[in-house]
């Protein structure tokens, strides 16, 4: 973004000028270049800065990296064992809370096939696949609509693909939810901590009023370590990269036939099922 | 010039200005202990990820930064002005040696009578008793 | 001229009092859901938003109908209109205060809510919504305000004034644009995924804002001395007429496309309002409500005998506000999120403190254009008494 501070003060007081306020003038004069904008110390930073002395920040060296992650979902050797453990898995590396009644938070879960796949309704399919139970979750979507509705950025889209919440940002206004075409985001209709069965001590919780989802476990690809789900699921969950042809996951997916939920859509859902 | 309805305004005026002066004059002379946070225990004590009157002022934005650069960017480390490098996390870099937040975070935030929503998500370890 | 809200008869002072009462049990009421979060309405994860995104919707409509009066008025020189333009103005002005307390009371996380500036997203359309819905206040406090005074002092408006009245017609079509962008552009949607939207939501406005109107105008006629006269009642249940048929037409339109092309993910939803979905139901009798109503209105303003007696056009107008307020509140949003993406049914209803707090949202904005109505009615009166 070479955008220096005189340039940018400029802009920003031609489009304050317009009533626009100076970042949101900014932003549709420039897409993208905001980030750099708010890097910029505020006053208050000013007096309290942000960082001592020439520190820096850079990702973690053992993270795992991809150009788009993706996750395939092997029907074939996906039991219920196997998706219960992988989803016991993620909700204790989550504090992912057992919510009785209707109000209740789901990262991922398990649902019928005509509930996963409305639209490629057949009365005859084959028995194995039609009475399957399937695992829902965040789709991580190419083209995410949550994102595209989202008023605050609080949630956004990484350059790994991830579809990634901003906890600390989500005003709680539920227009993702709307957005979603999967039903993958809950809300925190009250404080979820008295609903988490053993706090796992070194993930946050959340808050009441926001909303969370799966974030294909960014927290443990930035140390190296594969989602819980995907380890958990003996094998069944294969996480990878969809942009590297050699990867595991690539290869499955030219070796069998695989779906994805409401591809019709458009929204370019990252999870495969293989069945 | 003459002020119209003067006893009345002179009152509201008078009651305005009691309730809006209220913290200053009842808390006069009942000034809180200064605050002292728990030391971090010598067996543990190393160097922290910025010197103690940066922190002391500025842990607030350093957090913030934290947070942003985490949560948005995946930068997770963060190289100190001292060269050391440090999991950029509240919860398990910070009370890896500030194990109480009640001894230590409470203290001056009590004090200061604000009540950051940190712990609304991020856990602590337990106190003991 | 704020000082005319100040001296007032018994009734308005009691009238005041019980608004301030309401608002205060409705603000009680916010701050049991302020603490225990959203879990106290009816809401759910399928059902993620209900009753205050309801009537959110259906008061931007009754906001944007201002333009009904505004419009016949200053581009068409419709005279009857110069006496109540300034009614519709601060309709709209109370319409739009309680849209964005509704969409307040139904965040998460109120405290936040500045996030919507401080990271400026112009691909939200939630972002455009905040843009024309306080452009919108702001145009009609200014026009409604600047007018009224002018007409105080017996001068013509200021000229000035007369590009942001203009303008306040394409920004009153703007905002019921943009509020039905919200729901139309989300592709998992059925029931919402239609490009009917927009005009549906505006017939479905321009009926139920003057219809409102007219039965604000009767009260004005009975409590005060001040009388709109018959011609401008007319002409609104004229204007509420074609709204209305238009309304249903549009209602057909939709009906037709989607059950000709019989397409589930779409049909599922209108069955589920008219007829129920594997046995739920709840909302059946309610939408039947809203359609025999409007049917009903038609008939009564439709013909000119019924439509002329002012004995029966209240009748009517409430008619037409319980088929809108219906159909476009409850059942275009409820109707939306059921079945949800995964065509599993779950049903929504208000709880007691959700309605609470909706009453006491309303009853803000009942306060607020009980003052501003006080006010202009108080100059008017002055103005007559000349």
């Amino acid at each position: 973004m070479g955008v220096d501070r005189r340039q940018f003060l400029k802009l920003a007081g031609i489009s304050a000028a317009f009533g626009l306020g100076g970042s949101v003038g900014f932003q549709l004069l420039r897409p993208g270049a905001l980030d750099a904008a708010e890097r910029m110390p505020t006053p208050y930073q000013m007096v309290f800065p942000k960082s001592q002395g020439n520190s820096e920040v850079m990702p973690n060296p053992k993270a795992l990296k991809g150009r788009r992650w993706g996750m395939v979902i092997d029907m074939r050797k996906l039991t219920v064992e196997k998706a219960r453990a992988a989803i016991q898995a993620c909700n204790y590396y989550h504090n992912v809370p057992t919510i009785p009644g209707k109000q209740n938070i789901k990262w991922i879960w398990l649902t019928g096939y005509t509930n996963a796949f409305p639209e490629v309704e057949n009365p005859f399919a084959d028995p194995a696949i039609k009475n399957a139970r399937f695992i829902a979750m965040c789709n991580h979507c190419d083209n995410p609509p949550c994102v595209r509705v989202c008023p605050t950025k609080a949630t956004f889209q990484r350059e790994d693909g991830i579809v990634m919440m901003d906890m600390h940002r989500c005003i709680g206004c539920r227009f993702c939810m709307a957005g979603c075409p999967y039903g993958s985001r809950s809300f925190n209709f009250r404080d979820p901590r008295p609903f988490i069965k053993k706090e796992y001590p070194k993930y946050p919780t959340r808050t009441k009023g926001v909303v969370e989802k799966c974030t294909f476990c960014s927290e443990r690809l930035a140390v190296g370590k594969l989602p819980a789900c995907a380890e958990a699921s003996g094998g069944a969950m294969v996480f990878g990269d969809v942009d590297d042809a050699g990867s595991e996951l690539r290869q499955l997916l030219r070796s069998r036939y695989s779906i994805r939920r409401k591809p019709n859509l458009g929204t370019h859902p990252q999870v495969y099922y293989l069945v | 010039m003459k002020l119209y309805n003067g006893p009345q305004i002179i009152v509201g005026l008078v009651i305005f200005l009691a309730i809006f002066t209220y913290p200053l004059w009842s808390g006069a002379g009942k000034a809180a202990p200064v605050p002292k946070p728990q030391p971090v225990p010598k067996s543990v004590a190393t160097q922290c990820v910025a010197d103690t009157a940066y922190m002391r002022t500025s842990h607030m934005t350093l957090l913030n930064y934290w947070r942003d650069e985490v949560v948005r960017d995946g930068d997770r480390l963060y190289v100190s002005a001292s060269g050391k490098t440090f999991n950029m996390s509240l919860s398990n870099t910070c009370f890896e040696c500030h194990t109480s937040k009640v001894k230590f975070c409470d203290q001056c935030h009590n004090y200061l009578a604000i009540s950051p929503f940190c712990w609304d998500c991020h856990l602590t370890p337990k106190e003991k008793k | 001229m704020l000082e005319k809200a100040l001296s007032g008869s018994k009734l308005y002072w009691t009238w005041l009092i019980c608004l301030l009462v309401v608002i205060g049990a409705g603000f009680g009421a916010y701050l049991v859901q302020y603490n225990k979060g959203l879990m106290i309405t009816g809401m759910s994860r399928d059902v993620s938003w209900g009753f205050y995104i309801a009537q959110f919707t259906f008061l931007v409509g009754v906001a944007a109908s201002a333009v009904m009066l505004v419009l016949p008025y200053y581009l068409h020189h419709y005279k009857t209109f110069g006496r109540i333009t300034i009614l519709g103005e601060f309709l709209a002005i109370a319409s739009v205060i309680m849209c964005i307390l509704f969409i307040t009371v139904d965040l998460g996380k109120p405290t936040r809510i500045l996030n919507v500036m401080l990271h400026p997203t112009p691909n939200s359309i939630l972002f455009w919504d905040m843009i024309v819905l306080n452009g919108y206040l702001i145009i009609n406090l200014v026009a409604g305000w600047v007018t009224l005074e002018a007409e105080r002092k017996q001068l013509p408006p200021p000229g000035w004034i007369k590009p942001i009245i203009y303008l306040s017609i394409p920004w009153a079509v703007s905002i019921h644009t943009v509020t039905a962008f919200l729901y139309a552009g989300l592709p998992g949607r059925g029931y919402w995924l239609t490009a009917i939207m927009a005009p549906r939501f505006l017939a479905s406005a321009f009926a139920a804002g003057p219809a409102v109107l007219i039965l604000l105008g009767y009260l004005v006629k009975k409590l005060t001395r001040f009388d709109p006269g018959k011609e401008a009642f007319e002409t609104l249940a004229k204007i509420v007429c074609y709204a209305i048929i238009l309304h249903i037409f549009f209602f057909f339109l939709e009906v037709f496309t989607v059950g000709y092309s019989d397409i589930p993910s779409h049909t599922a939803h209108l069955k589920y309002l008219y007829f129920g979905l594997h046995g739920h139901n709840m909302l059946v009798p309610w939408v039947w409500v809203a359609l025999g109503c409007g049917f009903t209105a038609i008939i009564l303003l439709v013909n000119p005998r019924t439509r002329k007696n002012l004995k029966i056009l209240p009748y009517a107008c409430v008619l037409v506000f319980i088929c809108t307020w219906i159909d476009k509140g409850m059942g275009m949003i409820a109707g939306g999120f059921v079945p949800n993406p995964l065509h599993e049914v779950t049903e929504y209803a208000p709880t007691g403190l959700e309605l609470m707090i909706t009453f006491g949202v309303y009853a803000t904005g009942i306060l607020v254009l009980t003052i501003l109505y006080k006010v202009a009615l108080g100059v008017k009166a002055e103005e007559e008494a000349l």
